[in-house]
């Protein structure tokens, strides 16, 4: 960038700020930004760590909607600030705040603990059916037995869908989308012997029964993972398991 | 691994099945019915001209099966509804769960008994 008559044009990013040590709750401050048609609102944010105000603090890594750090509020929608662009949006200000429905630590970046727990809570690894040694070789998977659960395993745990579902927002306990696309990932796998488990683990109320399938998990879903027909597949499943745990050997434990 | 402290199961599945019957029978038969019963029936639009007359629908409503149809097409019917409602009012915080749950899940229930009784007290 040679010379700076060619960046004239400035974008204005409100951002919802929140430093613990100082500020008693959150509050918005504007910040002028030079604007090039190529720029996200993660490289905004980075222009104004570099050269407005070292003290803004975001998550973000791989700048290509991979790793899944940057989810925001943008204009009041969730969404990854590295693959949404300042000229597709409206023009005026740019509203970024920390995703909805989490703990603000600080400015942008929201507390992940809960999330985590959740994820841990499904048993997010194959429980294999029959374990083999290794001299016994791989598990092999056919394609249409890979293509049962690959799209739930493209989640990238960026929390949009939390952020964006209303009854997670109402019911902090609800498992929530993002976990229920992943216990789909392993529950559909065909190398996989952990289903009754995982099904244990959502037959309550904070279970996939919180789900009032609204859905806009997956419209923000950057990764279309689809976590509402997840959680679908699991109602249909915890259903069936409701009515058939009465029969197992094992229920009165 | 410790194992995880065993959940309480909720009950929800039963009216989620009841609701999603309900949806499933809404769907394919919802829109015939409303066509034949509300547009073709009273206009008498290719229906045979006693179609809607009493002692056919009496038959109708006294042969086993069709008040089998009867039931599951009534009752699940406000089933569905009562799913929906009761969730959207939950949502909007419109009262005690309780009251909301007697206003719908109640109502339902009470439409599948009387439904369940009317059908045995016009006999077979």
């Amino acid at each position: 960038m040679s010379e700076a008559a060619t960046l004239t044009k400035t974008v204005e990013l409100r951002i919802l700020r929140y430093l613990p040590a100082s500020d008693e709750s959150p509050s918005f401050r504007s910040f002028q930004v030079p604007y090039s048609d190529d720029m996200s609102v993660l490289q905004a944010l980075q222009t104004i760590k570099d050269t407005l105000d070292a003290t803004l603090s975001f998550r973000w890594s791989c700048r290509m909607a991979v790793c899944g750090s940057c989810g925001m509020m943008i204009n009041g929608e969730p969404r990854l600030a590295c693959n949404t662009f300042l000229r597709n949006l409206p023009p005026g200000p740019v509203t970024v705040e920390a995703l909805k429905n989490f703990p603000i630590e600080r400015d942008l970046v929201v507390s992940v603990g809960d999330f985590v727990k959740k994820i841990e809570s499904i048993y997010p690894y194959i429980i294999p059916k029959e374990p083999k040694t290794v001299a016994q070789g791989t598990y092999l998977q056919t394609p249409a037995q890979l293509a049962a659960y690959e799209s739930f395993s493209d989640c990238i745990n960026c929390m949009l869908c939390y952020a964006a579902c209303p009854q997670f927002g109402e019911n902090p306990d609800f498992i929530g989308p993002g976990a229920m696309a992943l216990l789909q990932r392993y529950n559909g796998d065909s190398r996989d012997g952990g289903q009754q488990k995982r099904l244990d683990a959502i037959a309550g109320e904070d279970g996939v029964w919180s789900c009032t399938a609204v859905g806009i998990c997956s419209e923000v879903c950057p990764k279309h993972v689809d976590p509402a027909n997840a959680i679908n597949q699991n109602k249909t499943n915890s259903a069936f398991d409701f009515f058939l745990h009465y029969l197992r050997k094992d229920a009165a434990q | 691994m410790s194992e995880a402290v065993p959940v309480k199961r909720s009950i929800s599945p039963i009216f989620w099945l009841l609701f999603g019957a309900g949806g499933m029978l809404s769907a394919l038969f919802g829109p015939a019915l409303i066509l034949i019963t509300d547009v073709l029936g009273p206009t008498g639009t290719g229906l045979p001209a006693d179609f809607e007359s009493y002692d056919h629908a009496l038959a109708f409503a006294r042969n086993p099966l069709g008040k089998l149809v009867l039931l599951a097409v009534i009752s699940l019917f406000f089933w569905h509804g009562a799913e929906r409602i009761y969730l959207t009012l939950k949502d909007m915080k419109a009262g005690p769960l309780p009251v909301l749950k007697l206003a719908t899940y109640g109502v339902a229930a009470a439409v599948t008994l009387v439904t369940f009784l009317l059908l045995l007290a016009i006999g077979f």
